[in-house]
Parts: C-alpha cells; sequence; structure tokens
C-alpha cells in the first residue's frame, strides 16, 4: 500500500519538476528581458547565466541518476562526457570566431595559429556547422561510453573496481587534453568565443535563449529518464541493480541492459557539456578533473538518488551553496562539501527526496493512528484485555523473546 | 551411456576451488520428464552442482550435455537459461523493488532483448498468464505489493513462481522449503509434482519429510560425488549414507 502511495506520490513530483523547469524556460527569460532594470522583478543577466549553468550541473546529476540510482552503477568518470560534449560545442563556438581571432587567421583558431599549425587537424573538419558539431556533442561521449562499456560489463567489472576505472578514464582524458599536440588548445582550452549560429554569445537575449535551452533540455531528459525507468526495461534495469544474477538466470543479458542505460546517460551528459560552454564562454581540461565527477555524485547524493527529481534538487542546492560559499569563505568551501558528504551519507541515506517521503510517510501514519484511535478506544481495550498481559521488560531483549512472531531464516 | 534420451547428463565433471574438489568426477543423468531429489550433507556440492549446469561455474574436466545434444560448457548463463533450464536459488533471490506482478512480469517466457523491453506493453495473454500463476503460487491478494514485504515461504513460492513463468523444460530448485511450516512444505511437495507432470526436475533438499513426499529416485551426493542412488527407502538404508549424512 505505501509502496504504491509513494510511487503515485514520485510520479506527481517529477510532473510537477517538469512542469516547474518549462514555465521557469519562458518566465526567466522573460523577465530579463522584457522587464525594466529598475522593477522588482527584473531578473539581472548575471543571475540568468548562473542559473543556467546549475540547469546543465542538473541534467549532469540526472544522467547520473540513471546509471547510479537505478542500475547501481557508481560512475566516477561522468565529468568526461560532460567535458567531451562541452569540446565538441567549444570547437564549433572556435570555429565561428573566424578571422576575428587575435592574429586573424580566417580558418585557424589562435592557439593553432600560436602552436605554428599550418592547416586544421583532420578531426576539426565539420565543426564550423552545427548541425555537425550537435551530432558529435551526441556521438563522442554516447561512443566513449559505448566501448568503455562494452569491455567493462562483457568482463564483470563491477562495484568498486568499475568506479576506479571510470576515473582512472577521466583521468586519462585530462593528462591527453592538457596536451598542446593533441590539438584541444593544451592547458586553456578553447576559449574568446563570439558567435552561436550568428548571435552574440554575450548578449542578453543569447544567454536568455541559452537558459531556455538549458530549462527545455532538463524537462526533456527528465520525461526521457522517466520513460525509460518506467518501462519494463527500467524494471530490469532496477532487476540488474538489486540481483544482478538473478536476472542472467532468467535469461536477460545483464551486460546489455547495463550498456543501453550507460550509453544513454553520456549522451545526456554530454549535452549538458554542451549546452553549458556557450554559458560559461570557456572549456578547458580542468572538467576532466577526477574532482568534478565526484562532486557530482555528491549533488546526486544529497538530493537522493534513483528518484529523478532528487539529483537535480541536489546539483541545485549544492551549487547555489557553493557560489555563496566561494563569496563568503573560499578557503573552507570544499571541507564543507566534504562534511555535506559525509553528514548526507551518515544522516540522511536517501537524501533530500528520501527524507522528505520519510517525514510525509510518518505524518500520514501519525494522522492514520490518531483516526484509529478516535475510532475504536474501545476496540484497542478489548484487544488488549483479552491478550495475556505482558509484564515490562526488565531488559531490553526479552520483548524480542516473547515476540511470537516467526522469524526468516537466512 | 546413450544420452538420446535424458534431458540432462553429467559424466566424469570436477571442479576445484584453490585445489579443493568441491565436485569430483560426479555423473548423474536425468532422463526426460524426470523429477529426482538430490541429498547430501552440507558442502556436498549439491549447488555447485547446479552452478555448473546453469554455467555459473565452468567444470575443470567432464561433460555437461542438456537434452542429448546441447554442450552446455560451450554456453554462460543466458543461453542456458533460453534454452529452456530454470532455477532457484538456495537463498530465495527475487527483485525486493518490484511487486509480485513485475517480478512474474520480467520473468515470463519472451524476446530478451533491450528495445522489446523498452516498449513493452502487457497483452492480455501475459496478464493472463501471470494471473494464472498468481492462482498457483497463492500471491494473488499480494500481487501489488513488494517483494520486499514477503516473509521467507512466500518468498520461495515467487520465485517458484518465476520459474513457472520462465516455462522451462528442466527446473532445477535448491532448497524450497527451508524457512517453511509444515503445511506450506507439504503444499509445496504437491506443487512440485504438479510441476513435475510436464517438466523435468531436480529438486536438493535436507527434509527427509519432503522427498519422502515427493516419491521420486534420490541421489545422495558426498564430496563432489554419486554417493548412493535409488528409491528413498534403498539410500536411507545405505550404511554410507547413513553414516555420512542420515546418521548425524
Ligand atoms: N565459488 C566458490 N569458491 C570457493 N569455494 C566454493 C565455491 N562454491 C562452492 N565452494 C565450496 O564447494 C563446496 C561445495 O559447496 P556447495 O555449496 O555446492 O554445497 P551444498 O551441497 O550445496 O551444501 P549446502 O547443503 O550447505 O547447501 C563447499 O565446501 C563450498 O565452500
Ligand atoms: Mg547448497
Amino acid at each position: 500500500m505505501s509502496g504504491r502511495f509513494f510511487a503515485a506520490g514520485a510520479d506527481r513530483r517529477i510532473a510537477i519538476t517538469i512542469f516547474v523547469l518549462l514555465a521557469v524556460a519562458v518566465i526567466v527569460p522573460l523577465l530579463n528581458l522584457a522587464v525594466s532594470p529598475t522593477s522588482a522583478f527584473y531578473v539581472p543577466s548575471y543571475i540568468v547565466a548562473l542559473t543556467g549553468k546549475y540547469l546543465c550541473y542538473a541534467l549532469l546529476a540526472l544522467s547520473l541518476d540513471l546509471v547510479w540510482g537505478y542500475c547501481g552503477i557508481l560512475s566516477l568518470g561522468h565529468g568526461a562526457f560532460f567535458a567531451l560534449g562541452g569540446y565538441a560545442m567549444g570547437m564549433y563556438l572556435m570555429r565561428q570566431i573566424g578571422s576575428r581571432g587575435v592574429y586573424g587567421n580566417p580558418i585557424l583558431p589562435d592557439f593553432m595559429v600560436f602552436l605554428n599549425y599550418k592547416e586544421l587537424p583532420w578531426f576539426w573538419t565539420g565543426f564550423d556547422h552545427f548541425w555537425f558539431a550537435g551530432l558529435m556533442v551526441l556521438a563522442v561521449p554516447g561512443l566513449l561510453a559505448f566501448i568503455f562499456g562494452w569491455f567493462a560489463f562483457r568482463s564483470r567489472v563491477t562495484g568498486v573496481y568499475l568506479s576506479i576505472i571510470t576515473q582512472a578514464m577521466t583521468y586519462a582524458l585530462l593528462l591527453a587534453f592538457f596536451r598542446n599536440d593533441m590539438g584541444f588548445g593544451g592547458n586553456n582550452g578553447l576559449t574568446d568565443f563570439k558567435d552561436i549560429l550568428g548571435f552574440n554569445v554575450q548578449a542578453d537575449a543569447t544567454r536568455s535563449a541559452l537558459f531556455a535551452a538549458s530549462a527545455i533540455m532538463l524537462a526533456l531528459a527528465v520525461v526521457i529518464t522517466w520513460a525509460i525507468v518506467g518501462s519494463k526495461y527500467g524494471k530490469l534495469l532496477m532487476a540488474v541493480r538489486d540481483a544482478e544474477s538473478r536476472t542472467r538466470f532468467l535469461g536477460w543479458r545483464a551486460e546489455n541492459i547495463k550498456l543501453f542505460a550507460f550509453t544513454v546517460s553520456a549522451v545526456m551528459a554530454g549535452i549538458a557539456g554542451a549546452l553549458y560552454v556557450p554559458q560559461v564562454g570557456i572549456i578547458n581540461p580542468g572538467e576532466f578533473e577526477p574532482s568534478n565527477s565526484i562532486e557530482v555524485v555528491i549533488w546526486a547524493a544529497v538530493g537522493g538518488r534513483g528518484t529523478i527529481v532528487g539529483p537535480i534538487i541536489g546539483a541545485l542546492l549544492v551549487n547555489a551553496g557553493k557560489s555563496w560559499f566561494t563569496g563568503v569563505l573560499p578557503e573552507f568551501w570544499l571541507f564543507a562539501l566534504g562534511g555535506l558528504f559525509v553528514a548526507v551519507t551518515l544522516l540522511l541515506p536517501k537524501g533530500i527526496i528520501g527524507m522528505w517521503d520519510s517525514w510525509r510517510g510518518n505524518a500520514r501514519a501519525l494522522r492514520a493512528a490518531s483516526l484509529a484511535e478516535e475510532a475504536g478506544t474501545e476496540v484497542g481495550i478489548a484487544s488488549a484485555t483479552s491478550k495475556p498481559a505482558r509484564s515490562p521488560a526488565r531488559n531490553p531483549g526479552e520483548w524480542s523473546w516473547s515476540d511470537p512472531e516467526p522469524q526468516a531464516a537466512e | 551411456m546413450s544420452k538420446s534420451n535424458t534431458i540432462l547428463y553429467l559424466d566424469g565433471v570436477s571442479v576445484s576451488f584453490d585445489g579443493f574438489r568441491a565436485i569430483n568426477n560426479l555423473s548423474l543423468v536425468l532422463d526426460k520428464g524426470e523429477m529426482r531429489a538430490i541429498i547430501g550433507p552440507n558442502g556436498a556440492g549439491k549447488t555447485t552442482m547446479m552452478d555448473i549446469v546453469t554455467g555459473k561455474t565452468r567444470p575443470d574436466e567432464g561433460e555437461v550435455f542438456f537434452d542429448g545434444q546441447v554442450d552446455l560448457t560451450r554456453h554462460d548463463e543466458a543461453e542456458i537459461a533460453m534454452m529452456g533450464i530454470g532455477r532457484k536459488f538456495q537463498k530465495p533471490t527475487v527483485f525486493e523493488s518490484h511487486t509480485i506482478e513485475e517480478n512474474l512480469m520480467l520473468a515470463l517466457k519472451g524476446p530478451r532483448s533491450i528495445f522489446p523491453a523498452l516498449f513493452h506493453r502487457q497483452s492480455a495473454a501475459e496478464a493472463r498468464q501471470i494471473d494464472d500463476i498468481l492462482g498457483i503460487i497463492r500471491l494473488g491478494d499480494k500481487r501489488r505489493e513488494l517483494a520486499a514485504n514477503l516473509s521467507h515461504g512466500q518468498k520461495q513460492w515467487l520465485e517458484i513462481g518465476m520459474l513457472l513463468a520462465q516455462d522451462p523444460k528442466l527446473l532445477l530448485v535448491d532448497e524450497p522449503v527451508a524457512g517453511m511450516t509444515d503445511a506450506e512444505t507439504e503444499e509445496t511437495a504437491r506443487l512440485l509434482r504438479d510441476i513435475a507432470r510436464d517438466h523435468s526436475v531436480i529438486v536438493v533438499e535436507h527434509d527427509m519429510h519432503f522427498v519422502r513426499e515427493l516419491g521420486v529416485k534420490v541421489t545422495c551426493l558426498h564430496e563432489g560425488s554419486v554417493l548412493s542412488e535409488g528409491t528413498l527407502d534403498f539410500v536411507s538404508a545405505d550404511e554410507r549414507v547413513v553414516e555420512v549424512y542420515l546418521g548425524r
């Protein structure tokens, strides 16, 4: 009963989230563009940019939730998929600069001129087209996840070993992208963007549009994740999480079930990165930093994994906290984050959403109990007297000793 | 010996874990349509034998054939399950965060690839099959409850129900009545006898009363090989069986 009630509650919560995201996608740009800066309702441009960035983080956290929350794959490398999507978008934005760079080269981005490149590396071809870059935003993280997952899941690497190799994956990419001869701008990464689709990336209208795109994309990702999780495949995903070998003996290929979720999740993370880069104006190898991926896990844990809404809330809250903290006490942020993670793991193992649910569940049970008490005081007395009266326990063990409930054998 | 009329044929099978021979030159033959009870002391290798048949453990040597011609040592768990071998674990293993109904739905015979599962809509025929199984395992009134809330005995029944949903040719049932009341145990014996009418079944059990209820040929394993085989009366009269198992 209560399981069903919470399921219905969870569905309503997800529907509300989708509605709120779509509403915000319309309202925030309006309040920024159409309202006079002197009005109390005006949303300043820097807030639009900041919250747009948070929405990208929320999408990244949601993508992790699909694999971690629903399939038990604790990826400590999701930042890599995010960064790859970001680089694909960054390459498009670099090509849009054209001859407006410092060196004025119409083909080569500044860093290539500086590093004495004579021509554009082959893997940069096509990135002057938005559609091609968009395709790569999906394909590159998706393909990496597919190949990585193919080997990892087939050889049945699970648990902490899998987490470690995902971490190694993002670290390897970090080192690779730091190299100047990789052709991705090395240490400095890609920056100084001018236009996206012909619009100035710095303009308020463009920022608002990017904000709206992020909110809509997040809403869409919620819809897709919700549909996946609600399907028979989604039930399998959770079955693999809870009893992987059972699914195998039923004839399911657990490795394929994981691989599909992992690939979809990586594509979502890539989209998040692609929306992030034009809003922050830079992508550099720092995005591959292993600690970034670990932060994503913290967001999801704080919000409550396996709930779709939880990781979104976690990402928004933790990042808002981070912005506030780095303004007030910058040197303490990492301690605060670590402390938060420890506190959540110990005190709120199911995150904010889990706490909310159990609080609501308790309130409901209390209300039901008080109603029952009002209605059936006599019944209660009658049943109490019909039972043999228990003497107060002298030690705590006694209650369970006299408990007639059969115990399940393990 | 001819494999032609056998559903399961093990010959000279051995497997070691870190030098310890859990299965030692084991030979065991199950005819098509037969139900067999397997008994034996703890650590005799009963569960390991099932691991070998279902592809979880690869034997170091020996032949394992299904249905007279399929070499099971060349296939993995999912392939073997799809050929028609179903298994109930010693410790009941169901999907605790799913409802009874959903557990059966995931077990139901059908395609096992991702995309059909993504776009799956339950058909009337599937709903009927699930209803039938719920009736057989007596969990109809709990169909929407989470499997985590079931008692130990009910989980055993749900797992048997999942086996039925899979509709295998051969069922391997590891200790189905552990944690059940006497009434439930008798009920389970009746259910397995029913199933055995049109399936081949191997049942591992320690409960002699239950084994007697089944009324089938018994194999006693000890230290990874067959110690004695025959009717229950014959096996329980065997001095070696009394010494290593029944006499304790
Ligand atoms: N994967 C494994 N690694 C190491 N040893 C194993 C493994 N599987 C089984 N064994 C050992 O093999 C022996 C046989 O175990 P098995 O589980 O098959 O016994 P069993 O007959 O099912 O016993 P029980 O009646 O207690 O279930 C035991 O000594 C066990 O410790
Ligand atoms: Mg066993």
